[in-house]
């Protein structure tokens, strides 16, 4: 890409704050501030962490039958997504594999989506070709902040009581200081906390409004995805890809079961196929006993020293206090508590597979 | 003392010829919070520029260049159950090797102080 980065309405600020920018997927985002990664995890998971994700892409749909033209594409029911209920769920290729994941609001008289940044510049062409009648409108002047950890309920709470109490999942429009903004009881984290749709022109103003409360901290990208590695999430383009397919990849509970009996949507003929008969590897985590963080690319060996998968998403955990991973291990592997071994750079280093998350996820249900 | 710098952010500083080596605090400031360090053991040998060791930060993985040619006489073992003394103190108690030198001439490769901080900036 040789444009310039782009800047969220809170660049500023970051810069402000200490924020260290990087370039990310065109953006020019902060990955830590001085706090540092280990400070701004922990942060998120004893207080509250504030993460500006407006790089992501905000989309709008409208039409008089978003949700059964959304099932088109994507192996999640939406026809039974009631008003005010946010979905995970991802958009399938005609093999099965996974073109990006999203999150699908029903927000009343429109449908509201967030999808990544690195991947809007397909997803939005895609839904404009094939969700027939519907208007498909990309956002580009409201920020999305994601304020996370155990304190985010007091934090945004205190400025919109209406978030008290909202569960895990749901979305509503309410004020905050006077500014009318779109709230989600959901986030990356593993933790309880809220993503926060807000007008560019106001963005700053709310944010800082919530950095002003003693538990929360300006969060980077290095904390993000830390945080996400521990709870088991999965990160676009490392852990899922249009190669890796939603059986494989241990993300089925993102598909109802009428969906699952029904298939309707590209490369239902594997996914069912793999329902039925299981899929060729699956995604697990891997606890390394050393101190040796495990990265991308990683090979993993089983015990009699064939080559069973590879690392997708590695480094430390702070909330662990170790190294943790995930990766794709064969069929006939991946039970908790296989003995398997990591070759990081030439050396074959010990580990364990182990059930995911790496730390308890705590959403408000 | 005379400390000399490298170009890959190592400092060295020489007694007789044993030279000591370490990253600088510009370098552990860059490489964010260090969770592991792998280094080569005593007796292992090698020119500038090898690979002689890697440090993992939360956020990546760095290698370790040899700034000059030598002989591993001492690793400092301690990192391996602290490396975050690496961003405390590696100027200090964080050094990483102790090495022979080969050639002490190539001493006069390195930079000093001023030229150091001249490249950093």
């Amino acid at each position: 890409m040789t444009d310039a980065p782009k800047r969220t309405p809170l660049y500023d600020l970051h810069v402000e704050l200490g924020g260290k920018m990087v370039d990310f997927a065109g953006w020019e985002m902060p990955v830590q501030y001085p706090m540092g990664i280990m400070g701004e995890h922990k942060q998120c998971r004893e207080k509250a962490g504030l993460f500006d994700v407006s790089h992501m892409g905000q989309v709008i749909l409208k039409g008089d039958d978003v949700a059964a033209q959304l099932e088109k594409i994507a192996p999640s029911a939406f026809t039974t997504l009631k008003e005010g209920k946010a979905r995970y769920t991802f958009f399938t290729n005609d093999n099965g594999g996974i073109m990006d994941d999203l999150i699908v609001s029903n927000a009343g008289d429109h449908f509201f989506v967030v999808v990544n940044a690195s991947m809007r510049h397909q997803d939005i062409p895609h839904m404009a070709k094939h969700l027939e009648g519907v208007e498909v409108t990309e956002i580009f002047d409201r920020a999305l902040v994601a304020v996370q950890g155990p304190s985010a309920e007091n934090v945004v709470g205190d400025l919109c009581p209406a978030a008290r109490d909202m569960k895990f999942m749901e979305t509503l429009v309410a004020d905050i200081k006077g500014v009318e903004c779109r709230i989600s009881r959901l986030g990356y984290t593993g933790e309880d906390g809220y993503e926060i749709s807000i007008p560019e022109d106001k963005a700053v103003e709310i944010t800082r409004a919530f950095l002003a409360h003693d538990e929360c901290e300006p969060a980077g990208l290095g904390a993000r995805d830390s945080l996400r590695l521990e709870a088991g999430l999965c990160l676009y383009g490392n852990d899922i890809d249009n190669d890796t397919t939603p059986v494989e990849a241990s993300l089925t509970w993102a598909m109802q079961k009428r969906r699952k009996e029904e298939g309707g949507f590209p490369g239902a003929a594997r996914i069912q196929k793999e329902l039925a008969e299981g899929a060729a590897r699956k995604l697990v985590g891997i606890k390394p006993e050393g101190r040796a963080p495990a990265r991308q690319g990683v090979e993993v060996q089983c015990a009699d020293g064939n080559t069973i998968g590879a690392i997708t998403s590695g480094g430390f955990g702070p909330t662990v206090g170790a190294p943790v991973a995930m990766g794709y291990v064969a069929a006939g592997h991946g039970q908790p508590g296989e003995k398997v071994n990591l070759i990081i750079r030439g050396k074959a280093q010990p580990a364990e597979i182990v059930a995911l998350p790496f730390v308890t996820q705590n959403y408000k249900r | 003392m005379t400390t000399y710098y490298s170009e890959e952010h190592e400092w060295v500083t020489v007694e007789g010829d044993i030279a000591t080596v370490g990253i600088t605090q510009h370098a552990a400031d860059q490489l964010g919070e260090i969770v592991f360090v792998e280094q080569k053991e005593a007796g292992d040998d090698f020119e500038k520029g090898d690979e002689i060791g890697v440090i993992e930060s939360v956020k990546a993985a760095s290698e370790i260049y040899a700034p000059l040619d030598g002989e591993v006489v001492e690793a400092n073992e301690a990192l391996a159950d602290n490396p975050g003394a690496l961003n405390e103190s590696p100027e200090g108690d964080a050094w990483i090797y102790k090495i022979k030198l080969a050639d002490a001439a190539q001493l006069e490769e390195l930079m000093d102080l001023d030229g150091y901080k001249a490249l950093i900036g």
